[in-house]
């Protein structure tokens, strides 16, 4: 008796090669973009060094930066960049919620898709688009109409006063913070309606049934069963908030100081670069310039990696 | 007199949605506000020199941003040619291996990382990746920068279409004998073609607008240029030191070369979304 002979185990061979090829071929483009990461880390860091070296860990505190003293300090664009950020933030994130309530609540359904898919084209909206409005457009109408009054109503007000002290030039922290926050609205505005429809129609519809009222269902039942997924989308917000550099450099004033007003010029890691990189000399000023990119990279590595975690925890608790 | 527990709920909720609505207007009444401003200022200076005339020289008329354009039209197809196979590729291997390996995991944690990481900070790598060592601004890098930021969302587009595919459709094919590489591409890929050239769509459409990683990249080009080793033209960096100009119809060009790329990317957005629903109406 003869053994059965396997008419295709060559070409199950083949198969088998091609396969693995396949699977290497793909796995060699992932692996692109997994290197990505670490190239621009390693990169940063080498670039870097000789500023980091020189100036060691006090490069984040020190609010010194001179060009042609060839004396380099992160503090200034570390608080242009973060005050930036939470004046945005402040105001995103209740507009945001009151968007997501009404369109996943109030609005008539008929109205959902519309509303719903033009906060995502605003969301595709170039931030250059912004910078050049509230350049032209908004930091005028600010200086004249608004700031005025502002420091008017305030008045003596110990702390206010300083914060909102200066000449109403238009430009500066507050506005550069304004219309970051109208460039990240449609972002969280979108995330929170997604992670408010995770919410499951029965506990809603008890809750209605219970008589609460829909101002009631948003807050004490949609809002805590979708917490978490809530946070990452205002830290997803933030991340972009923090990178953010057209709309911040058309409208923050470019000044390399800290005065503690609002009204005041500033600036922040992305417009330092943005406006510095080009015409840095080689040696300390480049280096410093990518010490402040490392700083930023690190910064909104950290923020991201925690909002795609909290998004990543909130779906896995809709899935459940 | 105190208020009743109900009628306080009543007023409570009524604020809270009348807040609510508020909320809805301002936001959508800002961003008409800025469209508008867009449309009344850009629409003008959109006219035939624009198209066909070079950026001008400081202080003289006239002039337009013809180069600016082919320099973004050519590195927007060079990205387009690059990030297109790989981002497809990687997306593959997330979505067809990529269940319990580690690697996997990391991978698309990253992806998800570089969706939203700072451009500018892309544009810092690519100048200490190929400026500074290859001699020179050029078109290439500023490709190179966009092509990075550009197939984080092809990965990701691909992977999510290709996770729709039923299983069903998977085993059919695998049971009638057709090795792995030929169920992915001829089979599953297929299936979700137009989900994936919506992803390649909205990755173009990401990167039309993107300015910060192409100040240290591409920079830019007084003069028409086709030449991608050369520092090449592009419509937001024009865009960004026009506006930020003293003369006026410097100003005015960049409110065009804005509304140009404004125009251009709500286009592929909305066009992506008919397509995309158009093919899923079909079936």
């Amino acid at each position: 008796m003869t053994e059965p002979v396997d008419l295709h185990a060559g070409r199950v061979a083949v198969f088998r090669r091609q396969d693995r090829l396949f699977h290497g071929v793909t796995q060699f483009f992932a692996s692109i973009v997994f290197l990505t990461l670490f190239g621009i880390l390693v990169s940063l860091g080498v670039e870097a060094y000789p500023s980091l070296s020189t100036f060691g860990m006090a490069f984040v505190w020190t609010d010194v930066w001179d060009a042609p003293d060839e004396k380099f300090g992160a503090l200034i664009q570390i608080y242009g960049t973060l005050a930036t950020s939470v004046i945005a933030l402040l105001i995103a994130v209740p507009v945001s919620f009151g968007v997501a309530l009404f369109l996943t609540e109030t609005c008539p359904i008929w109205l959902r898709r519309p509303l719903g898919t033009a906060v995502e084209l605003l969301a595709g909206i170039p931030s250059i688009v912004y910078g050049i409005w509230g350049l032209f457009v908004f930091a005028p109408l600010f200086a004249e109409h608004v700031q005025p009054h502002l420091q008017a109503a305030v008045g003596d007000i110990p702390v206010l006063r300083g914060l909102f002290a200066g000449a109403p030039m238009g430009i500066g922290i507050l506005t550069a913070g304004l219309v970051l926050s109208l460039m990240v609205i449609p972002f969280v505005a979108s995330v929170m309606r997604d992670v408010f429809e995770t919410t499951p129609p029965v506990l809603k519809e008890s809750a209605y049934g219970v008589g609460c009222t829909q101002w009631e269902v948003v807050t004490r039942i949609v809002l805590p069963y979708t917490r978490v997924g809530v946070i990452g989308g205002i830290m997803l917000g933030l991340g972009r908030a923090l990178g953010e550099t057209m709309a911040v450099t058309f409208v923050i004033g470019n000044a390399n100081r800290i005065t503690g007003s609002l009204f005041s010029p500033g600036t922040s890691i992305a417009s330092t670069l943005a406006n510095e990189f080009g015409e840095a000399s080689p040696g300390l000023h480049l280096s410093s310039l990518f010490a402040l990119g490392l700083v930023l990279f690190v910064i909104t590595f950290l923020v991201l990696a925690a909002s795609n975690w909290l998004i990543a925890r909130g779906r896995a608790k809709a899935g459940r | 007199m105190a208020i009743s527990l109900y009628t306080r709920r009543v007023l409570t909720n009524r604020v809270g949605i009348f807040l609510s609505m508020c909320a809805m207007a301002f936001g959508l009444s800002a961003l008409l506000w800025i469209l508008w401003t867009l449309l009344s200022n850009g629409f003008s200076a959109l006219n035939w020199a624009f198209f066909t005339q070079e950026t001008p020289a400081p202080g003289s008329e006239g002039g337009g941003f013809s180069n600016a354009i082919v320099g973004s039209l050519l590195m927007l197809g060079v990205t387009t040619f690059v990030s297109t196979p790989i981002g497809i590729l990687a997306g593959i291997f997330l979505a067809e291996y990529g269940d319990r390996s580690r690697f996997a995991q990391i991978t698309r944690f990253i992806t998800d990382m570089t969706l939203s990481a700072p451009s500018i900070v892309i544009g810092l790598f690519v100048y200490a990746l190929a400026v500074a060592t290859l001699g020179g601004f050029s078109g290439w890098a500023g490709s190179l920068a966009l092509s990075l930021i550009a197939i984080p969302v092809v990965v990701r587009t691909t992977e999510n279409m290709l996770k729709l595919v039923p299983t069903a459709l998977r085993e059919a094919a695998f049971a009638l004998g057709a090795p792995r590489w030929k169920v992915s591409l001829a089979v599953t890929l297929r299936a979700v073609k137009s989900g994936v050239v919506t992803g390649v769509l909205l990755a173009i459409a990401r990167v039309t607008g993107e300015t910060a990683p192409l100040l240290f990249t591409a920079l830019n080009n007084q003069f028409m240029s086709m030449d991608m080793s050369q520092p090449m033209a592009n419509l937001p960096v024009a865009i960004y030191q026009f506006a930020m100009s003293p003369y006026e119809n410097w100003q005015q060009l960049a409110w065009g070369g804005a509304l140009l790329v404004a125009l251009m990317v709500l286009a592929i957005n909305v066009g992506t979304r008919i397509l995309f629903r158009q093919t899923n109406l079909k079936k």
